[in-house]
């Protein structure tokens, strides 16, 4: 026998750590550990009120390492780039970040995610799924370089009212110029850190992007700093809440990749999404821009919306119907919540054609588990605008001192 | 009408002056719409075309022989009257041996294998006529519920219905089949299963041994039955000849074409062809563009990827179209003699492929990115019938060798002399002495194929003959009813159905589908 540790063979560790795995075992204190692309991440270190309540009233710190994250850059990373996604690059200025969507030829949406433009022909694409290769096809006939980077940075969510103070507390004292989707460059202790005006709650927040050696001591720093100022450590669960509250979708929840559908019809496009906005049929051709064309025309057969349920019973995966009585059903929940917020039972829902207009009566049929004898309940639901909760303080900059 | 003709401008323009770009042409200019074509070369002709290889000799300098281009066309086109000759029709096959005599293919082969062949070949033919409806039209899109297509499928399954139950049976058991399993369940003699599985495998990457072959032979059968009465033929002139009859059948109807004219990139303007650029700068209009180019130069360089959509270029570089066949031009000083050849099978088709051994052994090498240590040869003798191509008594000899890869692992630049002399000492232990009295050698590898003819991989048929790029999936999804996903930009060359060989169907399709949706 060698002396040396042995190595753990990936079939018995299959799941990867992130720079700050340290400190999630540290203030886990329900052990509850879920997988995301190929890491082990946390669902929730305490409770799940305690968290999403930090996200909306101090400031939280959550670990987004796992993030897929693509370099990409060359003399023609801006064409690439308006070739790959839907909304019109060319517009984008240097420091400051997109979100866009992207889709296959059939105009049926691949991912989402965020475009950072770093420099003038370099950009960073974080993503929800791993695709270098639809990324490499698409970079044929184009001088660009495309490279995965995911593990190379490691990344914090800072979310929450709070959070531009903890910066300033911190040490960065420039952070309150940041507008919203700007990237900025800052030392932390002497650490070179980029901080962008981003995240994924809705709320004000930022999302600072570091070396992985660097990682734990700047999430120490920013502990330190925030601890007069309520920060937490928040798992998945209380992001989810906060994101079903700001209307964000979820990959492989409220819609699934093109790339992973078997059944036909499951593909969802941008239109259908309700990300219209998104779609720039103006700049130029794009990879599917041709089928959206056709569809924008035909008109989408269903979409996604907002809908606020009678009632404060989640409507996790409710079928919908046209009527109380449930006679025809017209679509179905993908993320449904009890918002502590607004204090409304929210959902996202795909509705078909012409059920999802604004103000439409649609009727949820939720059950319920009580004590093992399931209830049903038929909830009247009405499509409502997207976000449920815009808080003002998101937008404003410099924001509000705490 | 009279606007159209103004000059300078176009309603269509036609990337390409092969035989495929004329047939399109010419039935566009037939069809009423003022066609310009553009050709890269100083003649037409592109991969059908003959020109001097030596001071005094002519040769068909990539295919060499007419043998698909079906009767309707040349009658539709007129092309006897546009100069169209033939010097030899209905040529034979002699499949050459070299320490037996040669084996003449046909009736009067001997027994078992006469009544075998005959029984053979009957059955192939009917199966050959039972494809080609199959062949000649556009292919009907899969999932649409166009009625078109639907009809076009159901007459396509009728007519195999139709063949009757046992006849059917046999043409869905075989169709999958590789054509050395075939063979070997009708014949004796290895040299006449040699000589038939040639076909199977003549100017595509496959072995005998390869699955699909009987596929490409069942193919090739079927669009010489379409063919008719010009089966296997050589044009007078060779076969450059039979584009320019095309040439000016395309100019009698009021094409032009201009020579020497490179195309450099097709023009977008609102996602929608509009016309040309030259490799001089000049920019040409018109609102329709037919590439006869290949799919890949046409979508990857003359187009280019960022007004296609990913997943379409994906598989447009995906098309399998590597060149394994060269062509081997011989100026000899007299008439060459193959042992026991007379002078009657020397104006036919020579093949060198002693058994189907011979063959797959040949088409080892090609997988490993070598050239055949034993090539195969498809020989022509062209000045047995048409004494015009060279100098009075003198001859030439024209080949397609297999198997010589496109991307030879050492590379053509090294190989190419000894590959030469490879292919000469094969010729001359069939016919000895050859040797002596070459006068000049030229050698076409794929790589040349592809900077001559500018066909992306020197691959003749624009791209591999092959289940997978087949039918209603030739060149790639999306592009194989002669439209492209670019509105105004359509296919028209070898790279779409029914393929290579100087054809022309794919031209003239092209040019119907062009005129069906302006109509």
């Amino acid at each position: 026998m060698s002396a040396r540790e042995p190595l753990v063979p990936h079939f018995q560790q299959p799941l990867l750590k992130t720079p700050f795995h340290d400190r999630a075992r540290e203030l886990s204190q329900v052990e509850s550990f879920v997988a995301w692309a190929g890491y082990t991440t946390v669902d929730v270190f305490t409770t799940v009120e305690q968290e999403y309540f930090a996200i909306r009233n101090a400031a939280t710190l959550y670990d987004l390492t796992p993030m897929v994250k693509y370099r990409i850059a060359g003399a023609d990373a801006v064409p690439y780039l308006n070739r790959l996604v839907t909304r019109d690059i060319a517009k984008l200025k240097p420091n400051r970040v997109a979100y866009s969507v992207w889709c296959n030829d059939a105009g049926h949406l691949l991912d989402d995610g965020t475009v950072f433009r770093l420099g003038e022909t370099e950009y960073r694409l974080c993503t929800a799924e791993r695709q270098i290769d639809w990324l490499k096809d698409s970079a044929v006939g184009f001088e660009v370089e495309v490279s995965e980077v995911t593990e190379q940075i490691a990344a914090l969510s800072l979310q929450g009212p709070t959070s531009c103070a903890v910066l300033k507390a911190a040490g960065l004292a420039e952070a309150p110029r940041l507008k919203p989707f700007e990237i900025g460059q800052f030392s932390l202790g002497g650490r070179q850190i980029t901080v962008s005006r981003t995240g994924f709650t809705g709320d004000l927040g930022y999302e600072l992007w570091m070396a992985p050696d660097e990682a734990l001591e700047i999430w120490d720093a920013l502990m330190a700093a925030g601890r007069s100022r309520g920060i937490r450590a928040i798992g998945s669960q209380a992001l989810n809440m906060a994101r079903i509250e700001a209307g964000f979708l979820l990959p492989h929840v409220d819609f699934v990749s093109a790339e992973q559908t078997i059944r036909t019809g499951r593909d969802r496009s941008p239109l259908e999404l309700g990300l219209a906005w998104l779609v720039d049929f103006d700049k130029g051709h794009f990879t599917g821009r041709r089928a959206l064309l056709a569809e924008r025309d035909r008109g989408p057969r269903r979409q996604l919306v907002g809908l606020d349920i009678a009632g404060n019973k989640p409507a996790h995966n409710a079928l919908l119907y046209d009527t109380a009585s449930g006679k025809r059903e017209i679509g179905s929940v993908s993320s449904a919540t009890w918002s502590p917020t607004c204090k409304r039972n929210i959902a996202l829902a795909m509705v078909d054609a012409p059920h999802f207009k604004l103000g439409s009566i649609v009727w949820a049929d939720i059950y319920l588990n009580r004590e093992l004898v399931w209830e049903r309940r038929m909830s009247r639901a009405q499509v409502v605008e997207r976000p449920f909760f815009a808080p003002e303080r998101r937008r404003a900059t410099p924001p509000a001192e705490f | 009408m009279a606007e159209h003709t103004a000059p300078g401008r176009y309603d269509c323009i036609v990337i390409g002056a092969g035989h495929n770009g004329l047939v399109c042409a010419a039935t566009l200019a037939r069809g009423g719409r003022s066609v310009l074509v553009l050709e890269a070369q100083p003649q037409v002709g592109g991969a059908a075309l003959t020109r001097e290889f030596a001071p005094g000799f002519q040769v068909s300098a990539c295919a060499h022989l007419v043998h698909l281009m079906p009767a309707a066309l040349v009658s539709e086109l007129d092309l006897t009257s546009h100069g169209l000759a033939w010097a030899a029709q209905s040529m034979g096959t002699t499949a050459l041996a070299a320490e037996s005599p040669p084996l003449i293919v046909g009736p009067g082969l001997p027994e078992p294998d006469a009544a075998a062949y005959a029984r053979y070949s009957a059955q192939m033919h009917r199966f050959a006529q039972a494809l080609v409806p199959l062949l000649s039209k556009v292919p009907p899109r899969l999932g649409t519920a166009d009625w078109s297509d639907r009809a076009a499928l159901l007459r396509l399954g009728l007519k195999i219905r139709m063949l009757g139950r046992r006849d059917m049976r046999e043409l869905l058991r075989i169709g999958g089949m590789n054509v050395y399993d075939l063979l070997e369940e009708h014949f004796e003699s290895a040299a006449l299963k040699g000589a038939l599985g040639f076909d199977a495998v003549l100017g595509t990457n496959f072995g005998p041994r390869s699955p699909g072959t009987v596929l490409t032979l069942l193919y090739r059968m079927a669009a010489e039955a379409a063919g008719g009465a010009a089966a296997l033929s050589q044009p007078v002139g060779g076969v450059g000849a039979l584009c320019d009859a095309l040439s000016k059948a395309a100019v009698a109807a009021g094409a032009v074409i201009r020579l020497s004219a490179p195309v450099r990139r097709i023009v977008v303007d609102a996602d929608h062809a509009a016309g040309v650029e030259l490799e001089s700068g000049e920019r040409i209009a018109a609102r329709i563009v037919v590439s006869s180019a290949d799919p890949k130069t046409t979508f990857l360089q003359l187009l280019g990827t960022r007004h296609l959509d990913t997943g379409f270029v994906r598989r447009v570089n995906h098309l399998r179209a590597r060149g394994l066949a060269a062509k081997l031009h011989l100026a000899l000083d007299r008439a060459p003699e193959f042992s026991g050849v007379g002078s009657a099978e020397l104006g036919g088709r020579l093949l060198i492929a002693p058994s189907l051994d011979y063959l797959e052994r040949a088409y080892n090498h090609a997988k490993y990115g070598e050239y055949s240590s034993a090539p195969a040869m498809e020989i022509t003798v062209p000045t047995a019938n048409d004494a015009g191509l060279a100098p009075p008594g003198k001859h030439v000899l024209s080949a397609i060798v297999q198997y010589a890869p496109y991307d030879l692992k050492d590379g053509w630049l090294k190989e190419r002399q000894r590959f030469t002399d490879l292919c000469i000492g094969t010729l001359e232990r069939y016919a000895p002495g050859l040797g002596s009295s070459i006068l000049s050698a030229e050698l076409l590898t794929p790589l040349d194929i592809e900077h001559e003819f500018r066909i992306s991989g020197g691959h003749w048929h624009h791209g591999e003959l092959a289940f997978d790029q087949f039918f209603f999936v030739r060149p790639v999804p999306g592009a194989a009813q002669h439209r492209t996903p670019l509105a105004g930009l359509f296919l028209g060359g070898a790279g779409c159905h029914p393929g290579g060989g100087v054809m022309g169907i794919p031209g003239r399709n092209a040019a119907r589908q062009i005129l069906k949706e302006a109509a």
